[in-house]
């Protein structure tokens, strides 16, 4: 069979390369040993002591977290803190990111002014909201001074009033990040296209379902993983605001973890909060993807 | 379809201290295919932006149809327009970029999908309605724009220099179509470009117009053949106009290009003594290696074969022009050659207003 193939001249030219570690590999070597020692070192040890007692694989711990009473509250507040907020947020984002793209005098300013709370730390957030919603905070001081009664809002009996209060901070704390990703991705879309929706007759509400939604798609796309992901991590507020009044699964792995000193519970508890992440990530993608332009890329 | 006036338009973009149009005035009749013409920053593309509502004047009006729509919305005002980008949708197939327009008013689907028919049959789309923009070459992109502009029945179809983005060849059969396309539509037109031999070809009428004003309004071969003022003739046409600085006799009948003598037409009898710039295209000067009466010596400076015709760079008394030559005709540079100027093409400039002289 040999025979009948003509000789390759580079191999009978040069004697047989050194192998050798390809550069793309040592390039990205540095962040893989990175990656590898700061962040999956970490998830499977997490794993792992979420399923591993001394006597070997358990569920042990699984069970207890599950048992706990507050277990089940603090999935459903999390999921319907989610619910509710994501698309509050979302509203918010991309009414605030068209009005800024209308260029509004000052739009600088307000641009700044809007994403101050992506500066502020979550626990600092809580503790601002914390002195408005108190018994004696800002909120029912104004109330006072109107002639209204005052309202406990962050009373342990009012679970609505806590979930609202979560909420509005939760809100006003995050809808920065979903902002800043609308407008940068109604910045990345050409006025054109625009423009030639409003010349054929497009009013506002059909350029904005027709034309800038789905040209702003990836960017939404984006912001919603993003929020959502870090949705499922909202901790600090609802702590400073709440204590456990109003627990969420990330505050629920804390007292786990610090107050409860049982660190394996508490690893099955991130771990609820991962697998979660990643299944609404797949959904998201699974469901924002386009169609038509698969293929073209 | 309708008439289109405009009447004392003023635009100053903020932060800008020029006017983008300086009090333009410009009536368009029903039907008329009108080019805006003009270098980059006269104000062409701000005029037509005016015109469909995305920029709103300062000063000033537009009509469409006896009807006031200086202020109206886009979506109101009944336009179509093809854009420089073509603006396709990059997110929804061909077929539903065509009828975008239709569409948005609610046209009924069937009336929207024999329409689209119709015009991806004008614009061989045929084969490509259900494909996406991305998959599509550029011309066939901008045949879409144009499928989407003609199929809206609009008032007055816009255009936005919609061949530049195209390369040469499809540019010069693309142009050829479009202006076919345009014509058995009957739709007032007003198209922008910078494209001088494009505004030439396309036009009912052609507006020059430099820093935010119309410098000439007219035929094409008026425009080209008595330019309004040295702009013009040094805007349109390739190569553009020669101008040759010139002084006029005490009693008007010769004029002196350096020690040269030419007779005088007659339009310069009322320009005695005055310094005048002589306007001459390069097609409309005659040369010869032969000397004979009333003509001018020059030497060649270069010599460039065009295939249809020789382009020559000729010296004349110290002044350089350039001169279209036979494509038989065979010179060397730092040759002596004689040119004739033909007395019916020369054209007469004020050298310091730079303006048209006419008889007076």
């Amino acid at each position: 069979m040999t025979v009948d193939l003509p000789p390759a001249p580079a191999q009978l030219d040069t004697p047989a390369r050194p192998r050798r570690i390809p550069p793309a590999v040592l390039l990205i070597a540095p962040s893989i040993v990175f990656m590898a020692l700061l962040l999956g070192w970490p998830v499977i040890q997490g794993v792992l002591q979420a399923f591993r007692s001394d006597d070997g694989f358990t569920l042990e711990f699984v069970t207890r977290m599950v048992q706990d009473p507050y277990f089940w509250p603090a999935v459903r507040n999390t999921l319907l803190l989610i619910a509710v907020m994501i698309p509050l947020q979302f509203a918010f984002a991309i009414t605030m990111a068209l009005l800024l793209r209308s260029n509004p005098r000052l739009d600088k300013v307000h641009f700044f002014v809007w994403a101050i709370p992506l500066a502020l730390s979550d626990l600092a957030a809580g503790l601002v909201w914390l002195s408005i919603f108190n018994d004696r905070g800002y909120l029912n001081s104004v109330l006072a001074s109107l002639g209204i009664d005052t309202i406990p809002w962050l009373a342990y009996d009012n679970p609505t009033t806590l979930f609202l209060c979560v909420l509005v901070a939760e809100v006003w704390r995050s809808t920065s990040l979903v902002l800043v990703i609308v407008v940068s991705g109604l910045q990345g879309i050409p006025k054109d296209y625009d423009e030639a929706a409003q010349v054929f007759g497009a009013g506002f509400w059909q350029r904005l379902r027709h034309v800038t939604l789905p040209l702003l798609k990836p960017s939404l796309q984006v912001a919603l993983i993003l929020r959502t992901i870090l949705a499922f991590q909202t901790f600090a507020v609802a702590q400073a605001l709440t204590g456990q009044n109003f627990p969420l699964v990330v505050g629920e792995t804390y007292r786990w973890y610090t107050g409860l000193q049982n660190p394996n519970v508490a690893a099955a508890l991130a771990l609820v909060i991962l697998v979660a992440s990643m299944l609404i990530s797949i959904f998201y993608l699974r469901a924002l993807r386009d169609k038509g332009q698969e293929g073209t890329r | 379809m309708a008439d289109i006036t405009i009447s004392h338009l003023v635009k100053t973009y903020p932060g800008g201290t020029e006017r983008a149009t300086d009090d333009v005035s410009l009536d368009i009749k029903d039907g008329d295919f009108t080019v805006l013409l003009g270098p980059s920053g006269c104000g062409k593309t701000t005029l037509l932006r005016m015109l469909a509502g995305l920029e709103l004047p300062d000063g000033g009006s537009v009509a469409v149809g006896g009807r006031d729509v200086t202020y109206l919305p886009p979506n109101k005002r009944n336009m179509s327009m093809v854009f420089q980008s073509y603006a396709v949708f990059p997110h929804r197939k061909v077929r539903y970029n065509i009828g975008f327009g239709l569409a948005m008013a609610k046209k009924p689907k069937e009336e929207i999908d024999r329409k689209v028919e119709w015009a991806a049959d004008l614009l061989q789309l045929g084969p490509y309605l259900d494909r996406l923009p991305a998959q599509l070459s550029g011309g066939q992109r901008q045949r879409v724009a144009v499928a989407r502009a003609i199929v809206m029945d609009a008032d007055v179809l816009l255009m936005d220099e919609p061949l530049s983005n195209l390369d040469a060849l499809l540019r010069l059969n693309f142009r050829s179509e479009l202006k076919k396309i345009v014509k058995d539509l009957g739709t007032t037109t007003v198209y922008v470009t910078h494209d001088q031999s494009e505004a030439l070809s396309l036009g009912d009428r052609v507006a020059v117009m430099r820093k935010g004003r119309i410098a000439q309004l007219g035929d094409p071969l008026d425009v080209y053949d008595a330019p309004a003022d040295r702009f013009v003739g040094g805007f349109i046409g390739s190569p553009p106009m020669n101008f040759i600085n010139a002084a006029v006799s005490g009693d008007g009948d010769v004029l002196l290009v350096g020690d040269q003598r030419l007779r005088a037409p007659s339009l310069l009898r009322s320009f005695s003594s005055a310094d005048v710039v002589l306007g001459v295209r390069a097609e409309n000067v005659a040369v010869d290696t032969q000397r004979s009466s009333g003509d001018v010596p020059g030497t060649v400076l270069v010599v460039e074969p065009m295939g249809s015709s020789i382009l020559l760079t000729v010296e004349v008394e110290g002044q350089t022009i350039k001169v279209q030559a036979p494509p038989t005709f065979r010179t060397t540079p730092d040759s002596r050659i004689w040119l004739t100027f033909s007395p019916n093409s020369m054209r007469f400039y004020d050298s310091e207003t730079a303006m048209a002289l006419v008889a007076r």
